[in-house]
């Protein structure tokens, strides 16, 4: 193939993504996440927008299009302006190694690297830069604070989630997400390591900010946390960082624990859709049922629980790999 | 293997293209409109007093460190679960003592105190 015809398609690719998952996680998952969360306390959430309340996104996107946009006098402004593309581009670079669904043609994903799931360490990372700099670029406390509980979290809850993920790779012997997903045939790895299921569900959900782990904007004490100083536009680049992250670390759930896009009967595509939003119900679900941790009970349950089970579960797991398989 | 890279540089490449776009929107057809009040840093209302670029707990300092040092570590296992099964019993034996050092370093963290928020 030629170059211009491999460039055409991968900017295909992206525009396609960025498009997907800009309507489906950030808009969708917005209103479903009201919705679900109207639903939980027995209310009705959005109503009035359109049939049901479904077009409620659109009309607050368009809303937040009109506002202007503030930078506050005393805020770094490079810092604060470059914040706002660091965030949704590095939670939108995770989808590069996920594989959608498999066609005629071989699987649907951007490209298979052969270090997908390192990769993905990698990128998921990038957002703690993000909104760090957003944090400190606004030159405002509760921002300040925001971003700095947000780096100690994420960069604590990386390692446990980085121990779930070489678990996975052990058993599969690849780092490539295509494999992984092949390698799922007879079980998917949910059942056969349920510990690091659980450690990198609990992991996704720090991650992502999410409550039980929602310190970094928690509202009553911190306003909104380290956007607490972003306006329009740029609030909603936040919110598209924010819900395409959680998207992709719940889309990563399905394709390493849950099979991928397996399943009988309906198409694989429509399988892995269906596997997300489960997972996606679960994080809302979650979301009103714990209450919020305190810092220190948060970081000791990553460095005193979840690390030394991830540890002995890895040595378990390559245990049983050298001595059943052989 | 380039050609993936060139992929991926190209995603970042378009994706920041994409990303600054809502924003072009918003520098064409937002309303704009100067007072000074405006461009204070947000304090619950009340001027803010000094700046937030001042000291913070050095708690976050240290879990930061210890992080580096297991996230550093952490790497060497990829290649590791990768080839484990075609380098058999003895790559169990070298990551156990691996492990058994990572393990020695957070107990020593833990021990002196650098995982307690105070």
């Amino acid at each position: 193939m030629s170059w211009s015809h491999e460039l055409w398609r991968a900017i295909e690719g992206t525009v396609l993504i960025f498009s997907g998952v800009a309507v489906l996680a950030a808009m969708f998952g917005v209103l479903l996440e009201r919705k679900i969360s109207g639903w939980m306390q027995s209310r009705l959430g959005p109503k009035h927008v359109g049939p049901q309340g479904l077009l409620q996104t659109i009309a607050d996107t368009i809303k937040l299009l009109q506002k202007e946009n503030i930078v506050p006098r005393n805020a770094d402004a490079t810092i604060f302006a470059s914040a706002v593309l660091v965030v949704p581009l590095a939670a939108l670079l995770d989808y590069v190694v996920i594989p959608f669904g498999t066609t005629r043609f071989g699987p649907l994903i951007f490209r298979d690297l052969n270090i997908g799931v390192l990769y993905f360490a990698a990128t998921s990372s990038l957002v703690v830069v993000g909104i760090l700099m957003a944090g400190w670029g606004s030159n405002n406390k509760y921002a300040l604070v925001g971003g700095l509980r947000s780096a100690s979290q994420m960069v604590s809850y990386e390692i446990p989630m980085g121990l779930a993920l070489i678990t996975v790779a052990l058993l599969a012997g690849s780092l490539s997400t295509v494999k992984i997903v092949a390698a799922q045939a007879r079980w998917w790895y949910a059942v056969e390591q349920p510990l690091a299921f659980l450690i990198f569900l609990t992991a996704a959900v720090a991650e992502v900010n999410r409550v039980p782990f929602d310190l970094v904007e928690a509202e009553s004490e911190l306003v909104a946390g380290y956007f607490s100083e972003y306006t329009g536009m740029r609030f909603a680049l936040f919110q598209l960082g924010e819900y395409g992250e959680m998207f992709a670390m719940a889309a990563m759930a399905v394709t390493l624990f849950l099979g991928g896009w397996r399943g009988p009967v309906l198409p694989p595509v429509l399988w892995f859709v269906i596997k997300l939003y489960a997972l996606i119900f679960v994080f809302i679900w979650v979301r009103w049922t714990y209450p919020r941790f305190r810092i220190d009970q948060l970081l000791n349950f990553a460095w005193k629980v979840l690390i030394p089970v991830g540890l002995a579960n890895l040595v378990a797991t390559a245990f049983f790999v050298m001595v059943v398989r052989r | 293997m380039l050609l993936d890279w060139g992929y991926v540089a190209i995603f970042a490449i378009v994706g920041t293209l994409l990303a600054a776009m809502p924003l072009f929107v918003i520098w064409l057809i937002s309303p704009r409109s100067d007072y000074p009040q405006k461009f204070e840093t947000y304090e619950s209302g009340v001027p803010a007093i000094g700046q937030a670029w001042a000291q913070f707990n050095v708690r976050y300092y240290l879990f930061s460190l210890v992080f580096v040092v297991f996230d550093v570590e952490i790497i060497y296992l990829y290649p590791w679960a990768v080839v484990y099964r075609k380098a058999g019993a003895v790559a169990f034996y070298d990551m156990l003592v691996f492990l058994a050092i990572l393990t020695l370093g957070l107990v020593y963290a833990w021990r002196k105190g650098a995982l307690e928020w105070v």
